[in-house]
C-alpha cells in the first residue's frame, strides 16, 4: 500500500503540465540537457574505415526543439543512435544534464533511458507485431514505476494517453498495432512518450512515412507534448521545410560534421555555409522561384 | 496465430505433405495393435516371396469340400509345367516348321501352346523325321514324357496316409477336394515376404520406420536447439562471443559432416551404438547450418526499430531475445527443424548402409534394412525386391512429405513466393 | 488551339482482389493534355494516383483490369487494344512510364548502351548498331548526360544519375506522353533537382510531347507542371493551373493538401499548419455520397447522400463539390480571419 502511494506520487508529479515558452523563446539561458564535445563514430569493416560522425559539438537546452538536418549518408542516424546510447562513440564525450554520461552497465543504461526516449521513422517496424497495443502502453507504466497500480488506474492512464493523441483507448484495447494506419501508429508512439515523460525525446524522421496532410497532426502533438512537459525534442530530418517550421534551433549535417547551426530564421534564410546554401536552393519552393539553372547536369557523383 | 495456422493448412503443398507424413506416422502407431509379431523374429529361412503361406500338414487335417472349378485342370498344368518345358515345346514346334511367332511361355498363351502342340506332336512322326535338336533317343523320350504329362488326367491318384501301423488310414485326395483357408490351423500372410533372416518384411518395415522417425526427430531437435542457441547468441550479443561461436561453426563447416560422423561412429564400435546415441551424434554434427542462418536473421532483426524500442524500454537481454526476436524467426526455425528431421533420417540411412548404423541386434531401422538387403544379396543373387524396394520407397516418401511441408510453409511465410 | 496529345474520357479501371471483389481505383476519370504541356497529379497515398498512371498506358495485367472509357493518344484510340499490340506499338514509342524505383530496374551485368539497343530492337526499327550508338550519344549530349555513361554499368552511376539515365533510355523514341510516378522521391534534393531539370528540358525540346507527373510533394509539383489535378478516392476532385491550385484551391480537400505544405521560406513559420483528419475511404465499399464527406469539416447531411458531379467553371478549371465556388470562398475568407 505504501509503495502504491509512493508510485502514485511519482507519476502525478511528472504529470504537472508546465507550459514552456513559445516559438521564439531564448533557450540559451535554460540549463543544458544534453551536450557533446568531439563526438565521433568510426565504423571498421575489414580494411575500410568509415567516419560516420566526425567530431561534432552540440548543446541542447532544456525544453528546446532541435532539428538535425542532413541528407541520407550524412551520419544523422548514427548520431541519433549515439545520443540514445544504443551505440558507443569511438571518441568524444556526451554530457547528460551537465554531467558526463555514464551508461557502462545495464542498470545505468536503464536509468538513462528513463530520461531519453525515441520515436522512429517507420511506424510499421517500430512495433513488435506479436504484442497487443495494451502491452505496449502497460510497459511504459511499468517503466515509470507503476507496476503495482490497480488495474483501473492503469486503464485510466492509458485512456488519458490515448486521448492526448486523439485515439480512443476503448477502440484500441485488444487490437494489434498493425491494425492501425501509419498515422495512428505514429500517434500511439507519441502516446507512449506521453506516458513515459522523458526529459529528452529523440524523433528520428517521425513523419517521413506519413502523408503530408496527416503530418501536421503528428507535429502538433509533438509540440503540445513539449509545451506540456517541457521536454527537449531532438528532431532528426531530411526535410528542410519541416525543420524550418518546427524547430527552435537547427544543426545542418554534412558528411558527419555540423556545417552550420543556429536559429532557423538565420540558418534557413541567411545561410552561410556553402552546403546549406546549396541545400536550401535545391529545395522546391512556392513563393520564390526555384532556380533550375544552378544545376550541373554533368556531375554524376551526386 | 490462428490466422497463420489457417493459411498454412490452406497451402496445398503443405497439406499433401502433411497428409502423407501423418499417414506414415499413424501406420507406425496403429500397426502394432493388429500385428503382435516381434519384428526381428525369424519366421523362415532366407527370402520368401510375398504371398500367403499355408501349412501343408494342417491342410490335410482340415475338412474337405467339393468344388468343381472349370479351369482347374488348366491351372494345374500351368503350375506343373515349368517355363523350361514350355520352351522345349516351343523349340520342337519351331524345329518342325510350325509358325510359333504368336506363342510364348507365359501363362496367358499356355492354353494356345497346348492346342498347337496337340495338333502337331506325333510320337511316330518325331521318331521318323529326326528334327533338328531332337535327333537323339533321349530327346525324343523327353518329348514323349512331356506329351504324357500334358495328356494325363491331372486330378488322378493322390492319397494321404494318417496315423501309424494298424490305425493308419489312407484317404484318396480328389482333384475337386478343397479346404477352406480359414480352417487350416497354420497359415501366414506375408504381403512383403521375408528378408534373408526370414523376418516378416512388412512388420520389420513398420517398426524400422518408427525408429527412423524417432532418430530423425531426436537428431532434428538437437540440431535445431543447438543451432538456435548458437545463432541467437552469436547474432544478438555479437562481438567476441560471435567470433568464438562462428569460429567453432566454421570448423564444423570445413570438416565434412559426414566424414566426422563416420569417424565418431566407427570409434564408438557397433555394440555401444544405440538408437539414441546415433541420433545424438547426428544432431550435434548438423547444427551448423541452422546456427548460421538464425544468426543472419537475428543480425538483421537486431537493428530493427522495435528491438531498439524494447531496449529503450529497459527490457533485459533474455526478454528481448524471447519476445522481440524469437517470434519473428519462429516460422523460419520450424522450417529448418523439418529439414533437419528429414536430413537426420537420411543420415541414419546412409550410415547404416555403410554398416555404421545402430546395433543391429536391438531394433531395425530403415538404414539397417537396406544394409541387410545389400549384405545378403537381395539386390543381386536373390533378386528379392521386396526386401529393399519398400524401404527405399518409405525413405523417399518420408523425405518427400517433409520437404513438401517445408516448401508449403515457405510459400505461406514468404508471400513473394506465392503464385 | 494547340493539339491534344492525350485525351482520356471517363476511364474506369478496377482491381480484382484475391477474394474476387472489385475495387474501382480509377473511377470515370477524364483529362486532356495539350502538346508541350505537363499535368501534375496530387493526392494522398491510396487515392488512385499510381493506378491512374498504370491505367493510362493501356497495358493491363492482373490484378488491374480495364472496365470502360477511352484513352486517345495523339488521335489514336488505344483503349481496348490487345495487350501484346499495346506493348509493341504503344509502350516506349507513344507512352513512356517511369516508376519510382526505375533506377533499380537496370540489369547490373549490362552496360547502359545495351539497354538502348534493346529498346530499338524491341520496336523493330531499321537501325544498325552504329546508328543506334550515334543516336544515343546525341540524345545523351542534348540531355546533359555524360556520353561515357553509355559504356558504364548501372552500379557505377550514382542514384540520381541512374534515374536520369533510365529516363533517357525510356524516352529514346520521343514518346507523345511521359508518365512519371514519383520519379525523384527516393533521391536527395540535389539529385531531385537534376532529374526535374532534365525532364523539363525534354518537354521544352520536344523529346517528349507531354508529361504527367505524379507526386505527393506539392511544392515540387508546383514547380514542375503547368496544371495540377487533385485525386481523391479514385476520382478527380479538382483541376486548375499550378498557381491557382496552390494559392486558390476551391475543393476543401485541395485546400487541406495545400495547407500542409512546408517550405523553408520567410513567413511560413508563422502560418498555422492544418491537417485533414482521418484516412481515405476503403474503395471496396465506397461511400454513397461525396467521397470526402466523412473528413470534410464543411459537410452537410446532404453531402453524405448525394454525390456531387464535376463542375466545369471555365478556363480549364473543374471541381467536385456540392457547394458553389462563392460559398466556399466565403467560408475560407471567414476562416482565415
Amino acid at each position: 500500500m505504501k509503495t502504491n502511494e509512493k508510485n502514485k506520487a511519482v507519476i502525478e508529479d511528472t504529470r504537472e503540465s508546465v507550459s514552456f515558452g513559445t516559438r521564439d523563446k531564448d533557450f540559451s539561458k535554460e540549463p543544458l540537457c544534453l551536450s557533446g564535445r568531439g563526438v565521433t563514430r568510426v565504423f571498421q569493416t575489414g580494411k575500410v574505415t568509415t567516419v560516420a560522425v566526425d567530431h561534432v559539438d552540440f548543446d541542447f537546452h532544456k525544453g528546446e526543439l532541435i532539428s538535425i538536418v542532413g541528407e541520407s549518408g550524412s551520419g544523422k542516424t548514427t548520431l541519433s543512435k549515439m545520443l540514445l546510447g544504443l551505440l558507443e562513440p569511438t571518441d568524444g564525450e556526451i554530457m547528460f544534464q551537465g554531467k558526463p554520461r555514464d551508461i557502462s552497465t545495464g542498470a545505468k543504461k536503464r536509468e538513462y533511458w528513463k530520461g531519453i526516449q525515441a520515436i522512429f521513422q517507420d511506424p510499421f517496424s517500430s512495433y513488435n507485431v506479436f504484442h497487443k497495443i495494451d502491452s505496449v502502453l502497460l510497459d511504459c507504466i511499468d517503466m515509470r514505476g507503476g507496476r503495482n497500480l490497480p488495474k483501473e488506474k492503469k486503464i485510466e492512464m492509458m485512456t488519458e494517453a490515448c486521448s492526448f493523441v486523439n485515439l480512443k483507448f476503448a477502440e484500441l484495447t485488444n487490437k494489434y498495432p498493425f491494425e492501425l494506419s501509419g498515422g495512428q501508429m505514429q500517434r500511439l508512439m507519441i502516446a507512449r512518450i506521453f506516458l513515459l515523460k522523458p526529459n529528452i525525446l529523440l524523433a528520428d524522421e517521425p513523419t517521413s512515412m506519413i502523408d503530408a496532410c496527416s503530418r501536421a497532426t503528428i507535429l502538433d502533438m509533438l509540440l503540445k507534448l513539449r509545451d506540456e512537459t517541457g521536454m527537449t525534442v531532438i528532431f532528426i530530418t531530411h526535410d528542410i521545410g519541416l525543420a524550418y517550421y518546427i524547430s527552435d534551433s537547427v544543426y545542418i549535417m554534412e558528411h558527419g560534421k555540423f556545417v552550420e547551426s543556429g536559429k532557423p530564421d538565420k540558418v534557413m534564410l541567411e545561410p552561410e555555409a556553402a552546403y546549406t546554401k546549396r541545400l536550401i536552393s535545391d529545395v522546391p519552393k512556392i513563393h520564390e522561384p526555384w532556380d533550375l539553372s544552378t544545376v550541373d547536369l554533368l556531375n554524376y557523383q551526386s | 496465430m490462428k490466422h497463420t495456422l489457417r493459411n498454412v493448412f490452406h497451402s496445398p503443398r503443405f497439406l499433401v505433405g502433411f497428409i502423407i507424413f501423418m499417414s506414415i506416422l499413424l501406420t507406425v502407431l496403429i500397426y502394432p495393435w493388429f500385428v503382435h509379431r516381434d519384428p526381428l523374429q525369424g519366421l523362415g529361412k532366407g527370402f520368401l516371396e510375398p504371398g500367403t503361406y499355408v501349412s501343408v500338414y494342417d491342410t490335410n487335417n482340415a475338412g474337405t469340400y467339393r468344388v468343381e472349378l472349370p479351369e482347374a485342370n488348366e491351372n494345374r498344368l500351368e503350375s506343373t509345367i515349368p517355363v523350361k518345358d514350355r520352351q522345349t515345346m516351343l523349340d520342337f514346334l519351331k524345329a518342325k516348321g510350325v509358325d510359333v511367332s504368336a506363342l510364348d511361355t507365359s501363362n496367358e498363351k499356355f492354353h494356345e501352346l497346348i492346342e498347337v502342340w496337340k495338333e502337331n506332336y506325333d510320337e511316330a512322326d518325331a521318331k521318323k523325321n529326326k528334327y533338328e535338336g531332337f535327333a537323339t533317343q533321349a530327346k525324343r523320350n523327353e518329348l514323349r514324357r512331356l506329351n504324357n504329362r500334358l495328356s494325363e488326367d491331372t486330378s488322378a491318384a493322390m492319397s494321404v496316409t494318417k496315423g501309424e501301423g494298424d490305425s493308419a488310414t489312407t484317404t484318396a485326395v480328389a482333384g475337386s477336394d478343397y479346404v477352406k483357408v480359414d480352417e487350416v490351423a497354420n497359415s501366414i500372410n506375408l504381403p512383403l515376404g521375408t528378408d534373408n533372416f526370414g523376418r516378416d518384411t512388412l512388420t520389420e518395415l513398420v517398426k524400422a520406420t518408427g525408429i527412423s522417425l524417432l532418430v530423425g526427430l531426436i537428431a532434428g531437435s538437437i540440431a535445431t536447439v543447438l543451432g538456435l542457441l548458437v545463432g541467437l547468441l552469436a547474432g544478438y550479443v555479437g562481438g567476441l562471443l560471435d567470433d568464438i561461436l562462428m569460429f567453432i561453426a566454421n570448423i564444423f563447416t570445413v570438416i565434412p559432416g559426414f566424414v566426422l560422423l563416420i569417424l565418431i561412429y566407427s570409434a564408438l564400435g557397433a555394440e555401444s551404438r544405440g538408437i539414441v546415441t546415433c541420433a545424438v551424434i547426428i544432431g550435434i554434427t548438423s547444427w551448423v547450418w541452422t546456427a548460421r542462418s538464425v544468426r543472419s536473421q537475428v543480425i538483421s532483426l537486431r537493428n530493427r526499430d522495435h528491438v531498439n524500442l524494447s531496449k529503450l524500454s529497459g527490457h533485459s537481454l533474455f526478454r528481448i531475445v524471447t519476445t522481440d526476436i524469437l517470434p519473428y524467426i519462429a516460422s523460419y526455425v520450424v522450417m529448418a527443424f523439418i529439414l533437419q528431421v528429414s536430413s537426420g533420417i537420411l543420415a541414419e540411412a546412409q550410415l547404416s548402409m555403410l554398416g555404421l548404423g545402430p546395433n543391429p541386434n536391438e531394433l531395425p531401422t530403415l538404414g539397417l534394412m537396406m544394409n541387410w538387403a545389400k549384405l545378403f544379396g537381395a539386390y543381386t543373387s536373390s533378386n528379392a525386391w521386396w526386401a529393399y524396394f519398400p524401404v527405399i520407397l518409405m525413405i523417399a516418401l518420408i523425405s518427400f512429405s517433409l520437404n513438401l511441408m517445408n516448401t508449403g510453409l515457405d510459400q505461406v511465410f514468404n508471400p513473394t513466393l506465392r503464385d | 488551339m494547340a493539339k491534344k496529345m492525350l485525351e482520356v474520357h471517363e476511364l474506369t479501371t478496377k482491381y480484382i482482389t484475391r477474394q474476387g471483389e472489385d475495387v474501382y481505383s480509377v473511377d470515370h476519370v477524364s483529362l486532356d493534355i495539350e502538346e508541350g504541356k505537363s499535368l501534375g497529379i496530387a493526392g494522398e497515398s491510396g487515392c488512385g494516383k499510381s493506378t491512374l498512371a498504370l491505367s493510362l498506358m493501356g497495358y493491363y495485367f492482373p490484378p488491374l483490369h480495364y472496365t470502360s472509357g477511352e484513352i486517345i493518344i495523339d488521335g489514336k484510340n488505344i483503349s481496348g487494344m490487345d495487350p501484346d499490340v499495346v506493348r509493341k506499338t504503344v509502350l516506349g514509342s507513344e507512352v513512356a512510364y517511369i516508376p519510382q524505383a526505375a533506377m533499380n530496374a537496370l540489369n547490373p551485368t549490362r552496360k547502359v548502351g545495351k539497354f538502348i539497343e534493346d529498346v530499338i530492337e524491341a520496336h523493330e526499327l531499321p537501325m544498325d548498331k552504329k546508328q543506334i550508338r550515334e543516336m544515343a550519344e546525341q540524345r545523351f549530349a542534348k540531355l546533359g548526360l555524360p556520353v561515357e555513361a553509355l559504356d558504364k554499368y548501372s552500379v557505377e552511376l550514382s542514384g540520381g544519375m541512374r534515374q536520369r539515365v533510365v529516363i533517357a533510355i525510356s524516352t529514346i523514341l520521343s514518346p507523345k506522353v511521359l508518365i512519371a510516378d514519383e520519379p525523384s522521391s527516393a533521391l536527395d534534393v540535389t539529385s531531385q533537382k537534376m532529374v526535374i531539370k532534365m525532364m523539363k528540358d525534354m518537354l521544352a525540346n520536344g523529346m517528349v510531347k507531354s508529361m504527367i507527373f505524379i507526386t505527393h510533394e506539392l511544392p515540387l509539383l508546383y514547380n514542375v507542371t503547368d496544371d495540377i489535378m487533385v485525386m481523391y478516392a479514385g476520382q478527380i476532385v479538382e483541376r486548375g493551373t499550378a498557381h491557382e491550385m496552390v494559392f486558390d484551391p476551391i475543393h476543401p480537400y485541395s485546400r487541406g493538401l495545400m495547407r500542409s505544405i512546408l517550405v523553408p521560406e520567410e513567413g511560413t513559420r508563422d502560418v498555422k499548419l492544418t491537417a485533414i483528419p482521418g484516412t481515405p475511404p476503403n474503395l471496396k465499399h465506397p461511400p454513397a455520397g461525396c467521397r470526402f464527406a466523412d473528413r470534410c469539416r464543411y459537410a452537410t447531411p446532404a453531402c453524405k447522400v448525394q454525390q456531387p458531379p464535376l463542375f466545369d467553371i471555365g478556363g480549364g478549371r473543374t471541381y467536385r463539390c456540392s457547394f458553389s465556388v462563392d460559398q466556399l470562398k466565403e467560408v475560407y475568407a471567414h476562416e482565415d480571419e
